[in-house]
């Protein structure tokens, strides 16, 4: 039954695929084997997606073969490639969310009894599965609503062990995982490779798949570039192959100041139920200061509670010396506050997908561009235009639906709507979640140009590189509270990681320890 | 253990809320009532609340899909009005009628599953149409209100089980002892039991029955998990329409005769949807279900009760007032689903909601 | 079905398509009943003006509820007490009669509204379920009004006016409808309130975090709509030469068709005004065609929904993007 080192687990040959007149993927050749993680890297639109959705049954290639163990395959549902051993992650999430753990763990194939479902052995299965993935704690009758988005991820890869995979495809299975989870879940990888299955992991953070892959395949505009061992090229040079062309300055420089900046956004002692305790925080004019620590230490709350979303907030805040309490995001956008908030999920909280690129982009700008009671056309036309200049955001016709652009692009649409209100105050939800290197570049070099010009940013990441490299000062917060500020030099992988788990810098307390 | 029901609780609460609130309003019924909590009291009760327990059990299938099902009563009243054509003469024909009509009530929801799926239209409008198709055939069938159902079916349908050997002739008219202790009660409780035992349950435990569920909790993800999403939704909507099957059956039976009436129609459709808010199940999908509806047309019928008995005389008797029942029959509808609006005054995070 | 592979559609843009198959069919049921009545009664009946106007006529009264009710669906809700609003509105306005008759009708409309946007809008109810609860509030406060005394039910004359009279050969109800259609068509294509209108049938939590109060846009919506149902009750009211209590339950589900027949999105986000115009001349068109073909009840009934269903299949599948 194991396919021999010699033939690979699964081996793709000269696959070809196009939508409509564009191609997705040409003349691609690929193998992975058993028994080793295999990270595939590119950028958006490079083709990873598309040949996830050729291995998995979810479309079927133009030309080409697939081949799995040797025989050689033709997909026509997800159901059949999960027959034949080949499971996948997809990054969007897919739980439902009113059903129970162990519901959504044996959603297809439950155990039986007398032909019906037997809960019983379903909730035994669910424990068995959430034990290997190192979640004993969630209940499997818990519904999955009740979760918070890492344990829910969690959950799905458990769903995905109890198919019994031979070959388990991540697609961004990460992107949502806290610190802590990622650890385990690289620890569950480690385990499964040393079980001989085939891992195929798709993730857009670079030094995760440092430490995780033992093969790199890089995808460029639907070709396959390359594939090497890890550790034989350095990261530029990778990046080099992903963007087809020389990599350097990622992160625009910061600016050396003599004297603090005037400050714009000052809150105080802000606390919101039991998630929010005690929060300082000071952004100057021009500043861009980071948030960090581990997904889920009330960073996300921080952001909301300040665009006036969250109800009971205690703490005083201030813009420009005076004191604001926003109770609505249409309070904290007014423009004596001048607030705007980059939300965490721009398919649900930032866009009207079916609406046209220049409706999703004048909307926050509507009362600014009316003229009595009536829209100035013209002027709209002319702002939206102007923002689709400035972030070159890539689009045919401004009245396409702005769910036809890529991730990058579309989230661009969402800082162009904010950028037409001048806000003065930016708040920044993860911004660069599931967006390719390129167009993450050009977020940062667009951050920091509008902090040039007097922005006061907040900057939620949950990228370490990202906070390291953009932010003048960063908080890191644990249990709600800031647990340190890294200003200058001391923004350090190191002094991040030890703050994230509440460790003081130097002492190597267990994080158990912590309080 | 505890932590485990406490979970329960609070996954049914809904539900739970709905079971009190009848305890609560029957208790007060009877406890109002001139001549106390009978046998034949509960009977009568019964007897008029089965059909839209039905009816409500319809309606919650295509709702569990996050849907709606706009022809549930129109299909009602189709079967109703076949009914009233075919459930009479001998044995055999009787069972033929009975069976003719679930099969009728089936097609009806088949078809109505057929054009959601295959013709991608939303449920509401595709329903309000075959509402019109269902209430127009119904017209024709029966224009005007009359027919006949045999009086023995009738009759034991709308009494205590004790009619049932008594009008049949069994065990030679001496039951036995375990028949006795529960002869006393009412056969639509009986025919809804076994609806709920042979049914529902079956249904809800299979695969296909948690496929409904998937599939209102987020389709997508349900399609991407495996789930055979089409043949959920067609599932769904084929059995919502055998339930209102069994309702017009049942109405039919009731009042042994049939009535195309599509203005009673629309009554009993916009009753089923109260009932299923009323029982807890979320208008959203995927939460909630029969037994919930069941609750919530309980509820709904102890209130009209409630209102036949209050003393004109009382403190309270101006709720006893013909002229005002509609309205407080209202006032109370509109409370219940506010008491559901209470969470959105506790909601911390305002985005939830907007989910 | 075999009308989606229909070449003129697919040579149409399908943003109009709705518009133009309404309209194709609308000559469809015209030439069809014509043909029926040269048969029969050997002339065209249907294509004289008054026959024609007087359809139009018709129209006006369910056009304007169609025009609220669609507000409404835009934003991904429904009002499901319009008719009771429709009814409330005309028998409060006969009974207080004179010169205040109609401005009370319409704040009737107003109020119930507002109530209804508000218990959508700030208690978070469900739409369906809460306007369905107003409805039967409505009924009730009706029955209890009407039932101890008899107030009039007797339209002013300016009501009769306004339902029955004409300018220059145009009934004064198709003026009225057309101003109404033109101020919403305005509305929604030109000033911001349309545009939030749009913005909250496809993704309301997006609107509320750009900073905008959707719940103000969603109790101005439900005013508009029921206000528009106040008018229509007063027209009807007129037109029928009094008000009564069933007046309004044959407008609710012709009123949803139309909307959607004209191809506005039930879930919400996304139509066009012209669409509903449409779709109410043809569902008006059509009731009336098939009634001059002696056609009875039952069978129109299944016509209705059958064509409900057809015309939907033909243009309505997929118009949503889903992901």
């Amino acid at each position: 039954m194991a396919p021999s080192p010699a033939a690979p687990l699964l081996q793709l040959r000269n696959i070809s695929k196009a939508y409509g007149g564009v191609k997705a993927l040409t003349d691609v050749d690929f193998a992975t084997g058993a028994a080793s993680i295999h990270a595939v890297l590119g950028e958006n639109g490079a083709g990873k997606s598309t040949l996830i959705k050729i291995i998995s049954g979810v479309t079927r290639p133009d030309a080409g073969t697939v081949a799995f163990e040797g025989r050689e395959v033709a997909f026509a549902t997800p159901q059949e490639a999960n027959a034949a051993g080949i499971v996948t992650i997809f990054q969007e999430l897919s739980v439902m969310p009113d059903l129970s753990v162990a519901d959504n763990i044996s959603i297809t194939r439950p155990p039986r009894r007398l032909g019906l479902i037997d809960h019983r052995a379903q909730r035994r299965r669910a424990e068995e599965l959430l034990a290997r993935v190192g979640c004993e704690d969630i209940n499997p009758i818990e519904r999955v609503r009740n979760l918070p988005l890492s344990r829910r991820q969690m959950v799905e890869i458990a769903k995905a062990l109890g198919r019994n995979p031979k070959l388990l495809i991540l697609d961004e299975a990460t992107s949502a995982l806290t610190a802590a989870d990622v650890e385990r879940v690289y620890g569950i990888l480690h385990k499964l490779r040393s079980e001989g299955l085939g891992l195929l992991y798709i993730s857009h953070r670079m030094h995760e798949i440092k430490e995780l892959a033992d093969t790199i395949s890089v995808f460029r505009n639907g070709r396959h570039v390359e594939t090497f061992p890890t550790g034989t090229r350095n990261d530029e040079a990778i990046i080099g192959m992903m963007i087809g062309r020389e990599y350097k300055n990622v992160y625009p420089p910061k600016p050396v100041r003599a004297a603090p900046p005037a400050p714009v956004l000052e809150v105080r002692n802000l606390g919101w139920v039991d998630r929010l305790h005690d929060i300082s925080v000071t952004v100057g004019k021009g500043e861009i200061v980071g948030l960090g620590g581990l997904d889920g230490q009330g960073q996300r709350e921080l952001l909301l509670a300040l665009f006036g979303v969250l109800r009971g907030v205690e703490g005083s805040v201030e813009v420009e010396g005076r004191p604001v309490k926003p109770g609505s995001p249409a309070a904290a956008t007014r423009r004596d506050v001048g607030m705007a908030l980059i939300p965490e999920d721009r398919k649900t909280e930032g866009l009207m997908l079916p609406m046209s690129i220049g409706d999703n982009i004048s909307l926050t700008a509507l009362r600014k561009l009316t003229r009595g009671v009536v829209i100035d056309a013209g002027a709209e036309k002319s702002s939206i235009a102007a923002m689709v200049e400035k972030l070159q955001i890539k689009i045919g016709s401004v009245a396409d639906p702005v769910a036809t652009l890529s991730g990058g692009n579309q989230q661009k649409v969402v800082i162009a709507k904010w950028l037409l209100t001048a806000a003065r105050i930016l708040l920044l939800n993860d911004p660069t979640r599931g967006i390719d290197v390129g167009t993450k570049q050009e977020i940062y070099r667009l951050l920091r140009q509008l902090a040039d010009q007097g922005t006061a940013i907040l900057f939620y990441s949950t990228d370490y590189d990202e906070l390291i490299g953009c932010c003048d000062r960063v908080l890191i917060l644990y249990g709600g509270r800031v647990a340190r500020v890294l200003e200058g030099e001391a923004i350090s992988e190191k002094n991040i990681v030890s703050a994230s788990f509440n460790l003081a810098a130097s002492e190597a307390v267990p994080a158990e320890a912590a309080p | 253990m505890i932590e485990n029901l406490r979970l329960r609780a609070a996954q049914n609460l809904g539900p739970l809320l709905a079971f009190g609130l009848f305890v609560l309003l029957y208790c007060f019924y009877s406890v109002l009532h001139p001549k106390g909590f009978t046998v034949d009291l509960f009977v009568q009760n019964s007897n008029e609340t089965l059909t839209l327990v039905l009816l409500g059990m319809a309606q919650t299938l295509p709702v569990l899909l996050a849907g709606i099902d706009l022809s549930v009563g129109p299909l009602m009243t189709l079967v109703d009005s076949i009914a009233s054509e075919v459930v009479h003469g001998s044995p055999a024909e009787i069972v033929f009628g009975i069976l003719l009509c679930v099969f009728c009530g089936l097609v009806g929801g088949a078809i109505n599953g057929i054009i959601v799926v295959y013709g991608r239209l939303q449920p509401i409008v595709v329903t309000l149409a075959t509402g019109a198709v269902f209430s127009g055939i119904a017209l024709f069938i029966r224009p005007t209100p009359g027919g006949e159902v045999d009086g023995d079916l009738s009759w034991v349908a709308t009494n205590a089980l004790s009619e049932l050997p008594a009008t049949y002739g069994w065990w030679g008219g001496n039951p036995p002892a375990w028949f006795n202790a529960i002869s006393g009660i009412p056969m639509p409780i009986v025919l809804l039991v076994a609806v709920v035992v042979f049914i529902w349950l079956p249904f809800k435990n299979s695969e296909t029955g948690r496929a409904v569920y998937a599939v209102g909790s987020n389709e997508a993800a349900a399609y991407m998990s495996g789930v055979r999403v089409n043949r959920a939704k067609l599932a769904a909507y084929t059995l919502g329409g055998v339930f209102a099957g069994l309702a017009g059956l049942y109405f039919a039976v009731q009042t042994g005769s049939g009535n195309a009436d599509p203005i009673q129609a629309g009554t009993y459709t916009l009753n089923s949807i109260a009932a299923v808010v009323i029982g807890g199940t979320s208008m959203l999908g995927g939460s909630g279900g029969a037994i919930a509806t069941i609750f919530g047309v309980f509820v709904l019928r102890s209130i009209t009760f409630c209102f036949r008995v209050v003393d004109s005389d009382s403190a309270i008797g101006f709720l006893a007032n013909p002229l005002l029942q509609p309205m407080f029959e209202g006032i109370i509808l509109l409370l219940a689903v506010c008491i559901g609006a209470a969470r959105v005054f506790r909601v911390k995070n305002r985005l939830n909601l907007f989910q | 079905m075999a009308m989606a592979e229909n070449p003129i559609s697919t040579a149409i843009r399908s943003i109009d398509r709705p518009v133009l198959f309404a309209a194709a069919f609308i000559v469809v049921i015209l030439i069809v009943g014509t043909a029926y009545t040269l048969i029969t009664q050997g002339n065209a009946a249907l294509l004289s003006p008054t026959y024609l106007l007087l359809q139009l006529k018709v129209s006006a009264f369910l056009g304007i509820v169609a025009a609220g009710a669609m507000l409404v669906i835009l934003l991904g809700h429904i009002d499901l007490s319009v008719p009771w609003t429709i009814a409330a509105s005309a028998m409060l306005a006969t009974a207080w009669g004179g010169a205040g008759a109609i401005p009370v009708g319409l704040l009737v409309g107003l109020g119930v509204g507002v109530f209804n946007g508000l218990g959508v809008a700030f208690l978070r109810i469900p739409s369906m379920i809460f306007t369905l609860g107003v409805n039967v509030v409505l009924r009730g406060f009706m029955v209890m009004l009407t039932g101890g005394f008899s107030p009039s039910s007797e339209p002013t004359d300016l009501m009769l006016l306004l339902a029955k009279g004409d300018v220059l050969g145009i009934p004064i109800p198709v003026i009225i409808w057309a101003v109404v259609g033109i101020a919403v068509s305005f509305m929604l294509r030109r000033t911001p309130l349309g545009r939030y209108m749009y913005a909250i049938g496809n993704r309301e939590g997006a609107v509320y975090l750009s900073g905008i109060n959707t719940r103000l846009v969603l109790v101005a919506a439900f005013a508009m709509c029921s206000m528009l149902a106040a008018l229509a009750g007063l027209l009807i009211a007129g037109y029928s030469s009094k008000a009564f209590q069933a007046m309004g339950d044959p407008y609710l589900l012709p009123s949803i068709a139309a909307v959607v027949i004209g191809g506005t999105n039930i879930l919400g986000g996304s139509g066009k005004l012209s669409g509903t115009v449409m779709g109410t001349i043809l569902i008006v068109l059509l009731q009336s065609v098939l009634s001059v073909m002696q056609m009875p009840e039952a069978g129109r009934q299944i016509i209705y929904g059958i064509v409900i269903i057809a015309m939907l299949l033909a243009y309505g599948r997929g118009s949503r993007l889903r992901l």
